[in-house]
C-alpha cells in the first residue's frame, strides 16, 4: 500500500487530492488569521475557492505529471531514453500518465466524447423543458445552470480539445516524426481536461446550484452568483492552460520536426490548419484566462473591476469584460472550426481521388483567417451600448473574414468536380458539412449586417448560427474523421452500414432541430429564457422531438464505436488508399510511429498522377521527385 | 459533351433559386411592425434572403451534381479523377466576386443603419430603468416631478428615445415589433431610438441573460394616439388618488381586492415568479404564494412586497424579487394586492 501512495498513479493522486485541500484550508485560515478575520478557519467559500485552484494542481502532482522535472530539480537521476511511460499495452495505460502521442490523442478524443455526451444530455432536459410554456420539470436556477454547463463543456470540454486529440494522434504521423516536441508537456496538458470538466460538472453539486450565467459568464452578473459560478472562472483556468500548452506543442513539433523533404508547401493541409488554430490559440487564450481572472478578483477578493456605479464611488468598466471576452471568444470561433477545415480538406481529397483544388490559396485563406479573427470580436457587442462608431468596422471585417471561408468552399467544390467520389460515412459527413458550414457561414454574414443584427442578437436566431457552425460545422468535421482515422486509430473497421445510419439520422434531424429556430428568432423569442410566449409553443414542440431524435442517432455511432473498437474487422494499414504518411504505416502504427525516417518527395495529395508518392522510405538519392501542388499547369476542365 | 451538364446545373439552380427567394419573400418571417424602423430592416432582410439563397443554391447544386455524376461506380475502385491542381482565373473570380457582394451589401447595411439612428429633433423622451427583473419607465416632466410607470407607454408617430440604464446587471430593451435593442448597462447609460407607428399592444422583452427572474422580465408597449397618451399622461400626474387614505375616491374591500387580483396577474406582474392558484399563476421564480401565505399578517405581507429582502423564504436567494414596488406601484394597487393575497390565503 505504501509502495503504491509513493509511487505515481491514482491512489497518489487521491491522497495529494486530501493533501491538497488541507494546503488549502491551512492556507486560507492562516491568511485570514493573519488579517485578523472574524472567522478565519470556518469561511466555505474562501475554502472552497482555494481549494478548486490547489487541489487539482496537487492531484496531478500526485498522477505523475511532474515527476520527471521534480526529479531533474532535484538533481536525482534521470533516464532520458526511459520510455516506461510511452505507449500502450492494456487499457490501463490509457488511464496514467503516458506520453506517447497515439495514446494521448485516443486519451483526449474519448475524454471530451464523454463530455460530449454530458454536454448533449443536458440539452436534452432543456428540450424536455421547452417543449411546453411555462415550467414543467425544472425550476429557472436550474435551467440556465442547464444551458451554461452544456455550452461550457462542449466548447472547452469537446470541441477544442477533440480536435486537439485528433490532431495529436495524426500530426506527427503526418510530418513524420516519432512523437510530439515535448511529450510530457503533452501528458500534462491532456490531464489538465478531465480536471476541468470534472469542475464544471460537480458544479451541480455546490451550494447554490451550478454556474448559470451562460458560458459568456457576463460580469456583473458573474461576480454576483453563488459559489457554482468559481466552478466555471477555475474550470477554465485549466481547460484554457492545457490549450496553450498544447498549441505550443504543435507549433514547435510542426516547425522543428518536419521529416526531410517536408515544407511548409509539401504539409497536408490539417498540419496547416492545426499550425493556424495553434498560433490563435496562443495569442488569444490567454484573454480569457484574463476575463476569468478578474471575475474572480472581483468575486473572491473585491477587486471591482466590473462594479461600476460610478454614483456610489466605483469606477469599474463593465463593458471592458465584453471586449477582453470576445478578443478571444471570437478567434476561438476560428479554433474551433480551422482543424474542421484541415480535416475536411484532407478526406475531400482522398475520397474524391484528386488533388485539392487550389492547395496553396487552401492554405493562404487559413492564415488569413487567422489574421482577420483578431479584428471582428467586436460583432458580439453591437447592441452592448459601446461606442457605436466601432460597429461599422467591425460589420465590415466580419462580411470580409467569409472570402477566405468561401475560398475555402469554392475550392472544396472544384476538388469533387470530374473526380471519383467515394461516398463512404467520412465522405458523407464531409459532404454535410459543407452543406450546414455554407448555411451556417450565410447566417453569420447576415448576423455581421448592424441592422439584422439588432433584431436578431440574444435571440432564437444566434442559437441557430452557433449550431450551425458548431454542430453542423466542427461536429460534422469530427464525425467525419473520427470515421476516417479510427481503422488507423484502433486497427480497426467501423460498421460502414451503421455509419451512414448515423449520418442520415444526425443529418435529417440536425436540420430538423436548428433551421426552426432561425424562424424563432427572427419571430422574437430571446434565448436562454426557461419560459417563452405561448405563440411559440407550437415550434418548440417541434424542435424538441426532432431534438430528442437527433439525441438517439447519436447513440448509433456510439454503439459502432464501441462495438467496431472491440470486433470489428482488422483494418489494412492504408484502406483508403491515401498518401499522406500517416497511411504509410501499419495500423495502428508502432510505437515510434517509423521504422525508418520518411523522406517527402511530393505533395500530398497527388491523386491521379500514375506512380505519384508523397513520402518514401528509402534513402533521399532512390527517390523520384513529383512536382507539389502546381497551380494551373495541369489540365482544367475547359 | 461537358458543357451540357453545366448549362442543365445552371437552369435547374435559376429554377430553384428563384422558388427559394420567392418563398422567402411570401413568408412573414417578423413580428408585427409597429415602428418607422421596420420597414428598412425588414428590406435589408429581404435583400439579404435573394443574394444568399442563389449562393446556398450554387453549392448545394454542386455538391448534388457532383455525388450523383461523379460517384464511383462498380469496377472505378482503383481509378483516380484527373491530376487537376488549381485554376488561377477561377480562384480569382471566386475571391472577388464574394469581396464585392460583401463590400456592397455592408454599403447598404451602413445606409440603413443611419436610417434607423436618425436623430429627431423633437424626441420625446423615455428613462427606461432595468433592475432585476423589472422594467420601469420614466417620463421627465418639465415642470413637476417625473411620470414613472412600469408599463411602457408611447404616442404614436412621434419619434422617442429612449434613455437606459441598470440598477444591478447587465439587461436588454426590446421591443420585438420596433426591431431594436439595446443593452442595459450599470454605469452608463444607452440611448436607443425608435419611432411608433402603429397603435396596439406590444412585447417589451429583456433579452439579455440577468439572473434567475430572466425570462419573466417583461413588460408591455402601448402604443396609444397622441390624444390618448396626452390623457394617459394627464391622470398619470395628477396627484395621486387615495394617498395616504384620504381624498380621491374611495374604494370598497371587494373593489380593492378585485383591484389587487388584476394587479397580481398584470400590471404588477407576481404572477410571472409565483403560482398562486386563485390567480392561475405557475411561476416558480419565487416562493409558492399557496404554500407561503396561509397564516401571514396583512402587515406581514406588504412588508414582503415593499422590502424583499427583509425576510427570504428558505431555499430561495435574496435580490431576486425587485425592490421597487412602493415606486411602480400607486399605493391603492398596493393597497389591494395586500388585501387580495390576505384573502385568497385565509
Amino acid at each position: 500500500m505504501i509502495a503504491k501512495l509513493r509511487a505515481p498513479g491514482w491512489y497518489r493522486a487521491g491522497l495529494f487530492i486530501l493533501l491538497g485541500i488541507a494546503f488549502s484550508y491551512l492556507l486560507v485560515g492562516t491568511v485570514r488569521s493573519a488579517m485578523h478575520y472574524s472567522d478565519p478557519w470556518t469561511d466555505g467559500d474562501a475554502i472552497t475557492i482555494v481549494s478548486l485552484l490547489g487541489a487539482p494542481l496537487f492531484f496531478l502532482v500526485g498522477l505523475g505529471c511532474f515527476d520527471y522535472w521534480f526529479y531533474w530539480v532535484s538533481g536525482r537521476p534521470t533516464r532520458p531514453e526511459d520510455h516506461s511511460a510511452h505507449g500502450a499495452t492494456g487499457w490501463k495505460d490509457y488511464f496514467r500518465v503516458n506520453t506517447d502521442h497515439k495514446v494521448i490523442g485516443i486519451q483526449y478524443v474519448c475524454t471530451s466524447f464523454f463530455f460530449l455526451f454530458v454536454g448533449g444530455l443536458l440539452a436534452m432536459l432543456m428540450r424536455a423543458e421547452l417543449a411546453q410554456p411555462g415550467m414543467q420539470f425544472v425550476n429557472s436556477q436550474q435551467f440556465n445552470g442547464l444551458f451554461s454547463v452544456h455550452a461550457a463543456l462542449l466548447i472547452f470540454l469537446f470541441v477544442i480539445p477533440v480536435f486537439a486529440g485528433l490532431a495529436n494522434y495524426v500530426i506527427p504521423l503526418m510530418i513524420g516524426a516519432p512523437d510530439m516536441a515535448f511529450p510530457r508537456l503533452n501528458a500534462l496538458s491532456f490531464w489538465m481536461l478531465p480536471v476541468a470538466g470534472t469542475m464544471m460538472v460537480g458544479s451541480f453539486l455546490a451550494p447554490g446550484g451550478s454556474f448559470a450565467t451562460g458560458w459568456t459568464a457576463y460580469a456583473p452578473l458573474s461576480t454576483e452568483m453563488p459559489i457554482g459560478q468559481l466552478f466555471f472562472t477555475i474550470g477554465v483556468q485549466f481547460a484554457g492552460a492545457s490549450s496553450i500548452a498544447t498549441a505550443l506543442n504543435f507549433l514547435v513539433t510542426i516547425i522543428t520536426m518536419r521529416a526531410p523533404g517536408m515544407s511548409f508547401f509539401r504539409m497536408p493541409l490539417l498540419v496547416w490548419a492545426n499550425f493556424s488554430t495553434s498560433l490563435l490559440v496562443v495569442i488569444a487564450t490567454p484573454f480569457v484566462a484574463a476575463s476569468q481572472f478578474f471575475v474572480l478578483l472581483d468575486r473572491a477578493l473585491g477587486f471591482q473591476f466590473f462594479d461600476a456605479f460610478v454614483g456610489a464611488g466605483k469606477d469599474g468598466s463593465v463593458l471592458m469584460y465584453q471586449h477582453v471576452f470576445w478578443f478571444y471568444s471570437h478567434p476561438a470561433v476560428y479554433i474551433m472550426m480551422l482543424p474542421g477545415f484541415g480535416i475536411i480538406s484532407e478526406i475531400i481529397s482522398v475520397k474524391a481521388r484528386k488533388p485539392i483544388f487550389g492547395y496553396r490559396m487552401m492554405a493562404f485563406s487559413l492564415l488569413a483567417i487567422v489574421v482577420l479573427g483578431f479584428t471582428v470580436w467586436a460583432h458580439h457587442m453591437f447592441v452592448s451600448g459601446m461606442q457605436s462608431w466601432i460597429r461599422i468596422p467591425m460589420m465590415i471585417t466580419t462580411a470580409i473574414i467569409a472570402v477566405p471561408t468561401g475560398i475555402k468552399i469554392f475550392s472544396w467544390l472544384a476538388t469533387l468536380w470530374r473526380g471519383v467520389l467515394h461516398l463512404d460515412t467520412p465522405m458523407l459527413f464531409a459532404l454535410g458539412f459543407l452543406t450546414t458550414f455554407t448555411l451556417g457561414g450565410i447566417s453569420g454574414v447576415m448576423l455581421a449586417m448592424i441592422p439584422f443584427d439588432i433584431h436578431v442578437s440574444d435571440t432564437y436566431f444566434i442559437v441557430a448560427h452557433i449550431h450551425y457552425v458548431l454542430f453542423g460545422g466542427s461536429l460534422f468535421t469530427i464525425f467525419a474523421g473520427v470515421y476516417y482515422w479510427f481503422p488507423k486509430m484502433t486497427g480497426r473497421m467501423y460498421d460502414e452500414r451503421l455509419g451512414k445510419i448515423h449520418f442520415w439520422a444526425t443529418f435529417v434531424f440536425f436540420n430538423l432541430t436548428f433551421a426552426p429556430m432561425h424562424v424563432i428568432g427572427v419571430q422574437g423569442m430571446p434565448r436562454r429564457v426557461a419560459d417563452y410566449a405561448q405563440q411559440f409553443a407550437g415550434m418548440n414542440l417541434a424542435i424538441s422531438i426532432a431534438s430528442f431524435l437527433l439525441g438517439i442517432s447519436m447513440m448509433v455511432f456510439l454503439y459502432n464505436m464501441v462495438v467496431s473498437w472491440r470486433l470489428g474487422p482488422r483494418a489494412a494499414s492504408n484502406p483508403w488508399r491515401a498518401l499522406t504518411l500517416e497511411w504509410q504505416v501499419s495500423s495502428p502504427p508502432p510505437i515510434f510511429n517509423f521504422d525508418a525516417v520518411p523522406t517527402v518527395v511530393g505533395g500530398p495529395y497527388e491523386y491521379g498522377i500514375p506512380g505519384a508518392v508523397h513520402g518514401i522510405f528509402q534513402s533521399p538519392a532512390e527517390a523520384k521527385p513529383t512536382p507539389a501542388g502546381n497551380v494551373a499547369t495541369a489540365p482544367t476542365t475547359e | 459533351m461537358r458543357r451540357h451538364p453545366i448549362i442543365q446545373m445552371v437552369a435547374i439552380g435559376a429554377i430553384a433559386s428563384a422558388i427559394g427567394i420567392a418563398l422567402a419573400l411570401w413568408i412573414n418571417w417578423f413580428p408585427a411592425d409597429a415602428a418607422k424602423q421596420d420597414k428598412p430592416i425588414d428590406t435589408l432582410y429581404d435583400v439579404l434572403m435573394i443574394v444568399s439563397i442563389p449562393i446556398f443554391v450554387l453549392v448545394m447544386t454542386v455538391i448534388l451534381y457532383s455525388a450523383w455524376a461523379f460517384r464511383m461506380r462498380p469496377g472505378q475502385e482503383k481509378e483516380d479523377g484527373p491530376p487537376i491542381h488549381g485554376n488561377t482565373r477561377l480562384e480569382v473570380f471566386w475571391t472577388a466576386i464574394p469581396a464585392i457582394i460583401l463590400v456592397s451589401l455592408c454599403s447598404y447595411a451602413y445606409a440603413v443603419l443611419n436610417d434607423i439612428e436618425k436623430v429627431h429633433a423633437d424626441e420625446l423622451v423615455v428613462k427606461v430603468h432595468a433592475i432585476q427583473f423589472a422594467w420601469s419607465f420614466e417620463y421627465p416632466q418639465a415642470n413637476g416631478r417625473p411620470v414613472v410607470s412600469n408599463q411602457l407607454y408611447l404616442p404614436k408617430d412621434k419619434p422617442v428615445r429612449f434613455d437606459i440604464d441598470s440598477q444591478d446587471v447587465l439587461h436588454d430593451f426590446w421591443v420585438p415589433a420596433f426591431r431594436v435593442k439595446i443593452d442595459a448597462v450599470p454605469g452608463i447609460t444607452t440611448r436607443l431610438r425608435a419611432t411608433p407607428t402603429r397603435i396596439g399592444i406590444f412585447p417589451v422583452v429583456c433579452a439579455e441573460l440577468c439572473g434567475l427572474g430572466h425570462s419573466v422580465m417583461r413588460s408591455t408597449a402601448h402604443v396609444l394616439s397622441p390624444a390618448a397618451f396626452d390623457r394617459w399622461l394627464a391622470s398619470e400626474k395628477a396627484p395621486a388618488v387615495n394617498a395616504g387614505g384620504g381624498g380621491g375616491r374611495q374604494l370598497s374591500q371587494a373593489q380593492l381586492i378585485a383591484l389587487g387580483r388584476t394587479t397580481f396577474i398584470g400590471d404588477g406582474g407576481c404572477g410571472a415568479c409565483h403560482t398562486l392558484a386563485d390567480a392561475g399563476t405557475t411561476g416558480t421564480t419565487g416562493p409558492d404564494l399557496d404554500r407561503v401565505l396561509p397564516g401571514m399578517s396583512e402587515d406581514e405581507i406588504r412588508t414582503d412586497i415593499v422590502d424583499p429582502n427583509a425576510t427570504i423564504a428558505p431555499g430561495y436567494q435574496a435580490n431576486i424579487m425587485p425592490p421597487n414596488f412602493s415606486q411602480t406601484l400607486s399605493s391603492q394597487q398596493l393597497d389591494g394586492l395586500v388585501a387580495y393575497l390576505a384573502t385568497v390565503s385565509k
